[in-house]
């Protein structure tokens, strides 16, 4: 996940700079303390007491579910989770990132799927260990409800399951958390696949528009553009026909109407 | 009036003609059924280990959730959630050390002493709407049809939480005959059918329920009634396995009681998803010409 070097005396790459004056708390991390800039969140301030992340650390603006993190403050028992690029520091808080966790993911083919229940159950059995704790649900730093749509599913209800999921960015804490050793996520994505596939009504524009495409309709303007040089890709880039901001929708239609 | 439900997984799926047909039945009857919030299994099994907690933990959210929306009573239909969500309840009532483990626990949820009364639907049928005026509601009267009452283990046992005593059927019997039907006994009412046990013996061989529908042919039964989906598969699924086997002479078609409820009612027969019984449960129904009204 990461890696120690010596305390930094400079900032380098994204590494934080530390303001003149700003006050320092500690934090312990897996157990060891550093002094960190306060108003820093975990990953920064990690970074910062010198760690460097090759894995564990993705999008960092709170979406991509890579850098989950469970915490402890001085003087409560009680867990806390959250996600390491989001979560700002705090005074004596223990922490330590959970970058994988290794939960139980099945293989299937969707196309050889339906929309009913039962393959859901027949690919993840261990559904039907949960014993209804919340633990999951606790755990969640997206405020998902893990236990509302796990018990979905049980009730064979996928659309149901895939709403409620919606919100999930697969950092598996819920599984970790989990006495069932029930995979939540990755059955939760399975749901919102079979929604997506068999259940949500299918768009009809998209449909014509992706015929469209495989007729061959755009490949003339796509090979056109590029062949270009880089200059007259520009150029028209810059000239580009373009819907005014802010216009009364429907009121605007572009000159050029041959791929419309 | 109006009840606070709660479902099951089961009836959401496999057994979904046995909610189905009972929702409706209330519906006509002028009851509004309001299905608890976010519900989630209700335990399926009471867990009899006494120091097994965790497992109680799922009823009694179900049961907290009842509270929450302010209801008295909760009223539900498979006879194993009825079992499991009783038997918490009344742990949660009686037994101090227990409740404060198990609510300390659930730090999420507000506290629960047993404050909702947990009620199967025949009892709340007999004790709301009364025998007698559910037969003034009765729109095909199930005249001359012979059916046995198959309450299975757990709408009876423990005495505790039972919706009578063993060996007494007075509940299904007062709704079947307010319906015009004839309820006949039969030796083995009060049998097992198999439970769980079943799923390591080979389909069709299962001789607890076998014997069930020996015993219910023998008696002269054309159907049978049951509020439970487990004795439902054991005793209503397997059949044509038993009748190729020759573990069973002749079929029993089995029925959950509110399908019986919801045809006697004149209700859309569609809402009673007979597709999910044997397919002779219909048949017999179609024969007797219950459904032409419909």
């Amino acid at each position: 996940m990461c890696e120690t070097t010596s305390t930094p005396k400079f900032a380098t790459g994204d590494r934080a700079i530390l303001p003149e004056g700003a006050s320092t708390i500690p934090i312990y991390v897996m157990g060891k303390m550093y002094e960190v800039p306060e108003t820093l969140t975990i990953m920064k301030a990690m970074e910062f007491a010198g760690f460097r992340f090759l894995r564990g650390a993705g999008c960092r603006g709170g979406i991509c579910g890579a850098c989950p993190t469970v915490f402890r403050k001085a003087g409560d028992y009680k867990l806390h989770y959250g996600l390491a690029c989001q979560t700002v520091v705090e005074p004596n808080m223990y922490l330590a990132q959970i970058p994988f966790f290794p939960a139980n993911r099945a293989s299937y083919d969707i196309e050889e799927m339906s929309g009913l229940a039962d393959a859901i159950h027949a690919l993840y059995p261990e559904l039907f260990r949960c014993v209804s704790c919340n633990l999951c649900t606790k755990a969640c730093p997206m405020d998902v409800d893990v236990l509302g749509y796990i018990s979905a599913l049980k009730q064979g209800n996928i659309e149901k399951a895939a709403r409620l999921s919606f919100d999930c960015i697969q950092c598996g804490l819920c599984a970790s958390r989990c006495m069932g050793e029930i995979p939540q996520y990755h059955i939760a994505q399975l749901a919102r696949r079979v929604f997506a596939r068999y259940i949500q009504p299918q768009a009809e524009h998209l449909k014509s528009r992706v015929t469209e495409i495989e007729a061959g309709k755009y490949d003339q303007m796509l090979d056109e553009m590029s062949g270009m040089s880089k200059d007259d890709l520009e150029k028209t880039y810059v000239d580009r026909e373009r819907e005014p901001d802010m216009v009364e929708p429907g009121s605007w239609m572009p000159q050029d109407r041959q791929y419309l | 009036m109006k009840i606070s439900y709660y479902p099951g997984c089961t009836l959401k799926t496999k057994a979904n003609n046995l909610e189905k047909a009972a929702v409706a039945s209330l519906e006509a009857l002028g009851i509004e059924v309001e299905e608890i919030d976010r519900w989630n299994c209700c335990g399926a099994v009471y867990s009899l280990t006494a120091d097994d907690l965790i497992h109680h933990v799922g009823p009694v959210r179900n049961l907290i959730r009842a509270k929450e929306m302010g209801a008295d009573k909760l009223v539900t239909l498979c006879s194993m959630c009825y079992n499991t969500l009783a038997r918490a309840n009344q742990l949660m009532k009686d037994d101090e050390v227990k409740r404060d483990t198990i609510n300390r626990f659930m730090d999420d949820e507000i506290d629960y002493s047993g404050e909702v009364e947990v009620v199967h639907y025949l009892t709340y049928l007999q004790e709301q709407v009364g025998w007698d005026k559910l037969r003034e509601q009765v729109k095909v009267p199930l005249t001359g049809l012979k059916v046995g009452t198959y309450y299975g283990c757990t709408l009876q046992r423990p005495a505790e939480v039972g919706i009578e005593p063993m060996g007494s059927y007075t509940q299904m019997t007062g709704l079947l005959e307010a319906l015009g039907a004839t309820v006949v006994p039969f030796n083995a009412a009060d049998k097992c059918c198999g439970s769980y046990q079943v799923l390591g013996a080979a389909p069709g061989e299962n001789s607890a329920a076998s014997a069930i529908l020996n015993s219910a042919a023998g008696a002269g039964i054309e159907a049978l009634a049951t509020s439970c989906p487990l004795c439902e598969y054991n005793l209503g699924k397997q059949q044509q396995q038993m009748l190729e086997k020759q573990a069973i002479e002749q079929g029993v078609p089995t029925f959950y009681f509110s399908q019986l409820l919801a045809v006697a009612l004149g209700i859309d027969p569609e809402l009673c998803r007979f597709e999910l019984n044997d397919g002779q449960s219909l048949e017999l129904l179609k024969s007797k010409n219950y459904l032409a009204a419909a």
